[in-house]
């Protein structure tokens, strides 16, 4: 394999997973701090107010796994490599 | 001995698979394995679960009346108190199917067998499957507006306005795209985990991992299910046309957010 397109995937890789984290994290961030001020707010309304969460985490969570396929895609099945 | 077990458990294979050729296709035996394994475990649930009906249910007929109920609770309230049974038996396909094959991967110790090349996993491990039931998701939801509507179904491209159809035509492809990627992505996360820290650290020190993996599997079962229903439901809904910028306004927004 060429050693420039080695380094420049695995360094690809790296950032894919590492930038689409910031935003994610953000974003949990965000809706686990409205959650909680919702929670405080209104006890009662707990349960599904977690179902919700848990499920908009999915959601939110998925963008960073999409950051991860294309991780996975460089390292393991690099369309480049020739 | 010993080190040869955990080796055994620790091997990374990703993109390794073991071929078996089926007329003139190679296949990924793996998940074949897998696979069928997954069908007769759910098999004998739902044959020694409703092998003798009860009027007071016990023991696994409670398990399977709770797994019924789940299932038409979310296509009741994804596609409506009207359509929603007679899709029932398609998104309880699809949520037992995920659940059961990403449990599996999570808490059978596959590593321990041997194969050719590649390893046994979850067999919603390989993108393959997960490309197979959101393509199957796509084919539903275009079978169920069609037989709905008819032609009429394809109204909704240009709807609320005809300089959308770009759009809504891209949202046909995205959204295979995205529930296909999401599961595998989620599956393959959780196993790459739990191997890396078991490669670490072979004792206890994963567990708490695999119950993280346990419960995001089961939660994105839940998603893809939720998420095949509101594309049914969307696609089979009775069409109301509201003309105006609010509704335009809201769409684009929906665009840009999803």
């Amino acid at each position: 394999m060429n050693p420039l397109i080695a380094a420049a995937s695995v360094v690809g890789a790296g950032l894919s997973v590492g930038l689409a984290a910031i935003g994610s994290g953000v974003g949990q961030g965000t809706a686990a701090g409205y959650a909680v001020e919702g929670i405080a707010r209104q006890p009662e309304a707990e349960g599904k107010i977690r179902g919700a969460l848990l499920l908009s985490f999915a959601f939110i969570e998925s963008l960073t796994i999409y950051g991860l396929v294309v991780a996975l895609v460089l390292l393991f099945a690099n369309p480049f490599t020739g | 001995m010993i080190q040869s077990l955990f080796s055994n458990l620790t091997e990374l294979s990703v993109g390794q698979h073991w071929y078996w050729t089926i007329g003139e296709y190679p296949v990924h035996g793996q998940v074949l394995v897998t696979t069928w394994f997954v069908f007769v475990i759910i098999r004998i649930l739902s044959l020694s679960g409703n092998r003798n009906l009860k009027e007071t249910p016990d023991g696994l007929q409670n398990l399977t009346e709770f797994i019924t109920e789940f299932v038409r609770d979310i296509a009741k309230t994804q596609i409506g108190e009207n359509d929603y049974l007679s899709w029932v038996p398609f998104l309880g396909s699809i949520f037992l199917f995920i659940f059961v094959s990403n449990w599996s991967g999570a808490l059978l110790p596959w590593h321990v067998l041997e194969i050719p090349s590649g390893e046994l996993a979850a067999p919603t491990n390989d993108i393959n499957t997960t490309v197979a039931l959101s393509a199957l998701t796509s084919i539903a939801y275009f079978y169920g507006g069609l037989s709905k509507k008819g032609l009429g179904y394809f109204k909704r491209y240009v709807s609320p306005a005809a300089f959308l159809l770009p759009i809504n035509v891209l949202e046909d492809f995205t959204k295979p795209l995205s529930l296909s990627f999401r599961l595998f992505g989620n599956v393959l996360a959780d196993e790459l985990v739990v191997a890396v820290l078991v490669t670490l650290v072979p004792l206890v020190v994963p567990i708490p991992l695999i119950l993280l993996g346990l419960f995001t599997s089961a939660i994105q079962a839940l998603v893809f299910s939720t998420l095949a229903g509101a594309y049914i439901g969307e696609a089979i809904e009775e069409h109301h046309l509201y003309p105006n910028t609010f509704w335009l306004l809201l769409k684009i927004l929906k665009y840009f957010l999803l």
